[in-house]
């Protein structure tokens, strides 16, 4: 029988990008379980909602999570609509999806980055932030932010984007696209990447079903589970298929993004070359009672919303379960077994959020 | 406006198990385990779905009840059951994964339940 | 033909521009409606403590009998719901960052004194 010995890995660690604690229990270089620890960026702004204004607390939920921020703020947004029975103007709802697709094509790219940098592929990296870069650029021009947008606000959204605009943000994502696809093929083809990912923390399709995984980590074992083909927002206009692979390991599950940042492109331009005219909002009367579950795809995987309001000003709960908290699960599973030295790959292909994890 | 299909169930706190067990066995995944502070009283949502038709369990537990943990049937529960234990401070029975109120450490123990005072920067500034 | 796209993305990096900007020396990026900091046209407004109100993060604090507005900039997470619920208008999103900081940035500004009430009046009955 060989000895067992603890290594903490994290909260900070070089390879982390949020602080996440895990107690990696080894034996020789293997690890035999991994305990994970979080609450260090805890902001309580689940209990925030009891202060503030349902209408204002939209720029709150909004700054739950740093990369999915858009896509947060339409989910709320979602629940208080649907509560209060509100008709969203189709207008505001295509512009959403033109965001949300925009925010999902950076998350996306940030993460290969990161993904790209974990590997000791600084090239590849620094490519992936560039490509990353081009679409913040669109973001803020449309928006006036570049990751946290803040234009989504309950019965639509705060500002149109002009036809003329709408024409210039597709030109250049045809213009970009050449590059999407080359860093694309590198992903699928390069030896460095297939070596370093292949078989590497496999997540089988029944054990990601079983555990809970959600978004790219599910669609990397081969789950179809993605929220958008329930068709929210304007999703069900614009036909939508989920991108699935089967391996489970930790090279789908990247795959899965990449070839998801394509998708966002044509989604994308299928929603402008569908945009209706008309208004962007819809007025707000009264306050909320009742409560709904939304969900939504954020770039990370399925989101919910729980609001609960009781016809007051403040609402009574809103619980966010956000797609890493439900990985943590079939990450513990995937860390089981697996070598010391591929730990960080590991943990970072759920691209873990930890300030969405703890809100 | 899309509606996704949402069913709450009442059940007893005593039916939980059982019902946890049928829907595992029916081939649902567990969406959620999330817990609203109601006053006196506690409610708890398990939501569940094999496509896209929710189902959510709900119970009803006060300060000081026992509530039985499904992670005997969900592996993957103790997460939640975890959080819920670490901010509500209610107790959940023999998790698998038992973290005695390590999972989320905060500075403040269970913040939800005790929520910390709000520092108001002078001449409050909440909306009315 | 993986060698040729890699001679052709070094010579593209050995001979273009940086892609990234020499901050703060080159000013950032700005757009029409990128949101900066906030500015107040302090001669409009009324101190109502709208703002002060819906301020999601408590930035605002607004005295009406010493008739100031005082910002924190470090709270203002510049989201601009102050700006739309100003029933006169007087807040405004500017696209230019503020500078940067290493202690409390707290702004307080004065308004002009208030107007007599009789000329007020004569406003009301035009
Ligand atoms: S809302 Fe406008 S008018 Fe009222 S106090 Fe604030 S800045 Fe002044
Ligand atoms: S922009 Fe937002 S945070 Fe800043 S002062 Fe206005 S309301 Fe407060």
């Amino acid at each position: 029988m060989s000895n067992q010995i603890v290594v903490p890995f994290g909260p900070q660690h070089p390879v982390l990008p949020e602080p996440i604690h895990l107690d990696l229990v080894l034996e020789d270089e293997r690890v035999v379980e991994a305990v994970p620890t979080i609450g260090y960026v805890h902001r309580g702004l689940e209990k925030l909602v009891e202060k503030r204004d349902f209408k204002d607390y939209v720029l709150i939920a909004e700054r739950i999570c740093g990369i999915c921020s858009f896509t947060h703020s339409v989910t709320y947004c979602n629940a208080i609509e649907h509560i209060m029975g509100i008709e969203v103007p189709p207008r505001a709802q295509f512009i959403r999806t033109i965001w949300m697709e925009y925010s999902r094509m950076h998350s996306h790219l940030l993460w290969l980055g990161l993904t790209a940098d974990a590997m000791g592929f600084e090239n590849l990296f620094m490519n992936a932030w560039r490509l990353r870069e081009e679409i913040l650029d669109d973001m803020e021009a449309t928006t006036g932010g570049r990751v946290i947008q803040g234009s989504s606000k309950v019965g639509g959204i705060r500002l149109d984007i002009p036809d003329e605009k709408l024409g210039e943000m597709v030109d250049h994502l045809k213009s970009i696209r050449p590059l999407l696809e080359e860093s694309n093929r590198i992903f699928t083809h390069d030896q460095t990447v297939r070596h370093r990912m292949r078989g590497l923390g496999v997540l089988s399709k029944e054990e990601a079903w079983d555990l809970g995984a959600v978004g790219p980590t599910a669609r990397g074992s081969g789950c179809d589970m993605d929220v958008r083909s329930t068709g929210y927002s304007a999703y069900g206009e614009l036909g939508f298929k989920p991108i699935t692979f089967p391996h489970g390991d930790c090279l789908d599950r990247c795959l899965v993004r990449s070839e998801e940042v394509l998708a966002a492109v044509d989604l994308v331009e299928r929603a402008v070359a569908k945009m209706p005219d008309g208004p962007i909002e819809e007025k707000v009367k009264g306050n909320p009672d009742g409560e709904y579950f939304a969900f939504s795809e954020q770039p990370r995987g399925e989101c919910m919303h729980y609001v609960k309001a009781n016809g007051k000003k403040n609402i009574v709960r809103h619980r966010v379960r956000t797609p890493t908290f439900t990985n943590i699960p079939p990450l513990v599973k995937m860390l089981a077994g697996i070598e010391l030295a591929d730990v960080p790959v590991v943990v970072l292909t759920i691209d873990p959020c930890i300030g969405c994890a703890e809100r | 406006m899309n509606e996704q299909k949402h069913t709450v169930i009442e059940i007893a706190v005593t039916d939980l198990l059982k019902k946890a067990e049928e829907y595992h066995t029916k081939g649902h995944r567990l969406v959620q385990i999330g817990c609203t502070p109601l006053g006196d009283r506690y409610e708890i949502n398990y939501t569940f779905t094999t496509a896209w038709d929710f189902e959510s369990l709900r119970i009803t537990v006060h300060d000081g009840d026992e509530i039985p943990s499904i992670s005997g049937t969900y592996w993957g529960a103790f997460i939640y059951e975890n959080e819920i234990h670490d901010l509500f401070g209610l107790s959940v029975t023999d998790m698998n994964i038992d973290f005695q109120g390590h999972l989320i450490e905060t500075r403040v123990p269970t913040p939800f339940k005790n929520p910390p005072k709000v520092t108001i920067v002078s001449k409050g500034g909440d909306a009315q | 033909m993986p060698l040729f796209t890699m001679v052709k993305r070094a010579l593209a990096n050995v001979t273009g521009k940086p892609a990234t900007l020499m901050y703060p020396a080159t000013p950032a990026k700005q757009y029409d409606v990128s949101r900066g900091h906030i500015v107040i046209a302090i001669e409009d407004c009324i101190f109502c403590g709208n703002c002060q109100r819906h301020c999601v993060s408590q930035a605002i604090v607004v005295d009406r009998e010493a008739r100031t507005w005082e910002i924190d900039r470090l709270r203002c997470i510049i989201c601009g719901v102050c700006a739309e619920v100003c029933p006169k208008d007087c807040i405004f999103i500017e696209p230019d960052y503020h500078p940067s900081s290493v202690g409390p940035v707290v702004e307080l500004v004065q308004g002009p004194p208030a107007p007599p009430k009789v000329e007020k009046k004569a406003k009301t009955e035009e």
